[in-house]
């Protein structure tokens, strides 16, 4: 499990971030209902999260851990999360103005999006080396992308059938989604 | 003279109404016990959060307002994890990461933005545990129906005897987004058949 293809194949479809672990469902529901946003989401997503587990593996391995403050980690990965993602966009906006403009709406969502976090904190809590934290971060934002692509198509089919006005919207969103898991649960205990 | 109060469990439930803190809503409620641990917790960080902030919001500047409400946040977490971890180490170990993730649960960054710094330490006291109760309402309810349909039990005393069958998805993951999606379109139904009663 600890290669960097289990790992890689782990994060996509054993755990996936979605579906198995529930983490970044905000941006799951809420930024699904077309495809265009949602692979502006998923590219958001990936480049914060492997720059913030980065970040954060530096942080942890160099400033917390030696002087024995650990139980800080919280505090310190939202800061320097939301930090990171302000620098990001401020760069992005002066030097990338068309790829600002693919995903720009979409990266101060992300400081709040308990995804990045989760693996930020995931990986240490793993003990995973600097590679193998990367790969962590490579193979779960595939894996979201995977789930909130895959989603957003069969939700633009929602949008025509009959069906009684409470299943509308969320209802008959979390049901679909309830299907894409079921579909991944087949892939459990393999490792 | 408890409007704040009220107003958190049923008009204004994060949960059903406002569709917030959706994560820890389906990651947390496999059992009935860890969905009250959650709920515990969050009511915690949130009368403090709230409490903290309606005290020093006349020295907050407005423009790092959101990262000062962070920081505040993140400290009672982190407070409160380590004090669950000395007292009830069992729920602790089965919440894991989502005790940390209230950091970023939005329902309480919301709560500071859109309620604490605007009223005084009374109103906000009321309306974090007004809050607070609500969505842990809200939990209890999504975990009874998992945990009694999935496993035959609650709060781990077999409830149904020996015979019953226990429907295994509804504790996986799969069954957390099913049963939520029910849950939402029995609240959809009740609120459609108030709105044409009443209008």
């Amino acid at each position: 499990m600890d290669s960097t293809f289990g790992i890689i194949f782990g994060a996509i479809f054993v755990t996936n971030i979605i579906l198995s672990q529930f983490l970044g469902l905000c941006s799951f529901l809420g930024v699904s209902k077309n495809l265009k946003n949602a692979l502006g989401m998923s590219a958001a997503v990936a480049f914060v999260m492997i720059l913030a587990t980065i970040l954060s593996w530096v942080i942890y391995y160099l400033f917390l851990a030696p002087y024995d403050l650990v139980y800080l980690k919280t505090l310190v990965f939202i800061l320097s999360i939301a930090t990171l993602v302000q620098l990001v966009e401020m760069f992005m906006k002066k030097n990338m103005p068309t790829l600002h403009k693919a995903m720009g709406v979409f990266l101060p969502l992300i400081t709040t999006n308990c995804a990045i976090l989760g693996i930020a904190l995931i990986n240490v809590q793993r003990d995973y080396t600097f590679i193998q934290s990367i790969t962590n971060a490579i193979g779960t934002a595939a894996g979201y992308t995977m789930a909130i692509v895959l989603f957003s198509c069969l939700r633009e089919r929602l949008e025509c059938p009959e069906m009684p006005m409470c299943m509308r919207n969320l209802p008959i969103a979390l049901i679909t989604a309830s299907c894409m898991s079921i579909a991944l649960m087949g892939m459990s205990g393999i490792h | 003279m408890l409007k704040e109060l009220t107003k958190g469990i049923i008009k204004e439930n994060p949960l059903f109404v406002q569709l917030l803190g959706v994560c820890p809503s389906l990651a947390t409620t496999g059992s009935l016990t860890n969905a009250l641990g959650m709920g515990a917790a969050f009511t915690m960080v949130l009368i403090g959060s709230n409490l903290i902030i309606s005290a020093i919001k006349s020295f907050i500047p407005e423009q790092v307002r959101i990262p000062s409400y962070i920081v505040v946040i993140a400290s009672l977490v982190t407070v409160i994890e380590m004090l669950m971890e000395a007292f009830v180490p069992d729920i602790y170990a089965s919440l894991g990461i989502f005790i940390p993730l209230i950091v970023v649960n939005c329902i309480i960054l919301g709560r500071a933005e859109a309620f604490a710094n605007k009223h005084g330490l009374w109103d906000s006291l009321q309306d974090a545990l007004g809050m607070g109760i609500g969505f842990s309402l809200a939990l209890a309810i999504i975990a009874t129906f998992r945990e009694l349909l999935g496993t035959g039990k609650l709060l781990g005393i077999p409830v149904f005897g020996p015979d019953y069958q226990p429907i295994l998805i509804l504790i996986l993951p799969a069954g957390a987004f099913i049963t939520m999606g029910f849950v939402f379109a029995a609240v959809n139904y009740l609120r459609q058949r108030s709105e044409v009663r009443h209008g």
